[in-house]
């Protein structure tokens, strides 16, 4: 995979970060960052705890204000993105408990940004939310109350739900992080597939993720400390981490 | 002996006022509990006590005073939380006792012998006269009007707030209304139970429906449902015993989550082995 540089040949920016800064109050979580994400590309971010991953995805949804620097999503600012970016949150911030059926949940997806007074979801909209459920493997769990779903089968609920806005890049943070072995890799399967037509942008601590699936890589420690192809090597890691780690390792991050 | 009673119109009156009390609480309670905004309500309802004041120094009705104070609580502390830059429970607290103390201070103010405020602080469901009834109906009809007009979204923004902001729904502001909405319940729950006993009637019929029902609409039907019946008993008991209503309709409500919860911890326990 070649170095995503600005404005190469034919290709788009679906992102596009120039010199981001992003504080809490003093600390900088994410220090001087420039990247650009090529329309159709499968970006894998790494790092740390702390390292700014997450605050790199809310800064790109306009969740978070940047202290300096520039973010344009297909040409517009963070926030007034609404319909182009679909995100998959860490299933940890959501309540399991909360008394709703997996398709509602999709449903939510769908909503405009406008107030309709009276709201109803159509026919269609249920039809469309099953469509999605099915693309993504839990048709048969749609009526199901959400607190009955494994971490995976919720995994792949939330990606349905950010489907449903039908977008053109997708931001997932750690789709695999509560997820056991086997349901990680229909889930990564999952995303090889969208990746055909739409931008992915992930955050994980999975390291096999990292190796063979995605189409490019960055690595972050507040600073952008590597983007490019896949083939990490131990400098790099050392860098990141402060010291080498072995690659062959499933999941060795967790104890960073 | 029980049918006799309601040819009373208090008796009356204090059922009505029962079922909007629980009505408002049924649906609000619902999500505060799910949203974790319980101590935010209690600080909303507890620095109403200041508006009593003020409306007794200043000689118009207290619950107006009441009214206005909260809607201000709610707001103030609703700008605080979306700033975040105090800790929101710092500000809870504050204006939970600044609330009480400018009512005390108020009341000190007033010339003359002061007023007794105990039904204000643990209401007094069996003095609610016509006039409270009519106020109550208005803001009970706004609560549920509010809600059900706007309750796909209320359920999106209660399940994911930062996913409805992202699809571009305006969350900030469906949080401020959420907060007037509550400083609203506050009023209608002040003559019934009281402002301290307030966070009972707001958890205890909505954590029990929780356990039993499984759907959002449901769970607020089931818990006006309960609301209403603990308050129809605890009315009974305080016309019996001659004691204050919020203390019997609390004191009820407290018993029956925990034998509830009881019941199904031993259920769950006997489902695992």
């Amino acid at each position: 995979m070649i170095y995503a540089t600005n404005g190469a040949g034919d290709c788009k920016n679906a992102v596009s970060i120039k010199n981001l800064t992003v504080k809490y109050r003093e600390t900088p979580a994410i220090a001087g960052v420039s990247l650009d994400v090529l329309e159709g590309d499968y970006l894998g971010i790494i790092g740390p705890n702390g390292g700014g991953k997450t605050t790199l995805l809310k800064a790109i949804l306009g969740l978070v204000m940047p202290s300096c620097g520039e973010i344009s999503v297909y040409g517009k600012k963070p926030g007034k993105s609404e319909k182009l970016i679909g995100y998959v949150p860490q299933i940890s911030t959501l309540d399991k408990a909360f008394p709703i059926t997996v398709r509602q949940v999709v449903q939510t997806g769908m909503l405009k940004p406008s107030f309709t007074l009276f709201h109803q979801y159509t026919q269609k909209d249920k039809e469309k939310a099953d469509e999605y459920l099915n693309r993504v493997g839990i048709y048969k769990l749609k009526d199901r109350m959400i607190s009955q779903l494994s971490g995976g089968e919720f995994q792949r609920m939330l990606i349905a739900r950010a489907l449903a806005v039908e977008p053109k890049l997708l931001l997932l943070d750690e789709p695999t992080a509560s997820v056991d072995a086997s349901s990680a890799e229909q889930i990564f399967s999952l995303l090889s597939e969208l990746n055909q037509s739409m931008t992915i942008i992930m955050v994980t601590h999975d390291l096999l993720a990292v190796s063979s699936q995605v189409k490019t890589l960055a690595c972050m420690n507040s600073r952008l400390v590597y983007h490019g192809g896949t083939q990490l090597n131990e400098e790099i890691a050392k860098a990141l981490y402060g010291y080498p780690i072995d690659f062959l390792k499933h999941g060795a991050m967790h104890s960073v | 002996m029980l049918l006799s009673l309601f040819q009373y119109q208090f008796v009356q009156n204090a059922v009505i006022a029962s079922v909007f009390a629980s009505i408002v609480c049924g649906i609000i309670g619902v999500i505060i509990v799910e949203k974790r905004l319980i101590m935010m309500s209690g600080g909303i309802a507890h620095t109403s006590y200041g508006g009593v004041g003020l409306g007794y120094l200043f000689g118009f009705e207290p619950i107006i005073g009441a009214l206005f104070i909260s809607v201000l609580a709610a707001l103030g502390i609703g700008y605080v939380k979306r700033r975040g830059g105090t800790r929101s429970d710092v500000v809870i607290g504050l204006f939970w006792s600044f609330g009480m103390a400018l009512g005390i201070l108020f009341i000190a103010m007033m010339p003359g012998y002061p007023p007794d405020l105990t039904s204000y602080l643990f209401g007094s469901i069996l003095s609610v006269t016509r006039g409270d009834l009519y106020f109550m109906a208005i803001f009970t009809l706004i609560v549920v009007l509010v809600i059900t007009i706007l309750f796909n979204y209320w359920e999106a923004y209660m399940f994911d707030e930062e996913f409805a902001s992202i699809i571009g729904i305006k969350t900030a502001f469906m949080e401020y209304l959420l907060f007037v909405l509550i400083a609203i319940s506050v009023v209608v729950l002040i003559r019934v139970v009281g402002i301290i006993l307030i966070l009972a009637l707001f958890t205890a019929p909505t954590a029990i429906a929780g356990l039993l029902a499984k759907n959002l609409k449901l769970r607020m039907i089931l818990s006006i449902i309960i609301g209403s019946l603990f308050c129809f008993a605890g009315l009974w008991i305080s016309y019996v015993l001659n004691v204050a209503s919020g203390a019997a309709i609390v004191i009820l409500l407290t018993i029956a989550y925990l034998l509830v919860y009881i019941a199904i911890s031993f259920r769950f326990r006997n489902e695992i082995n």
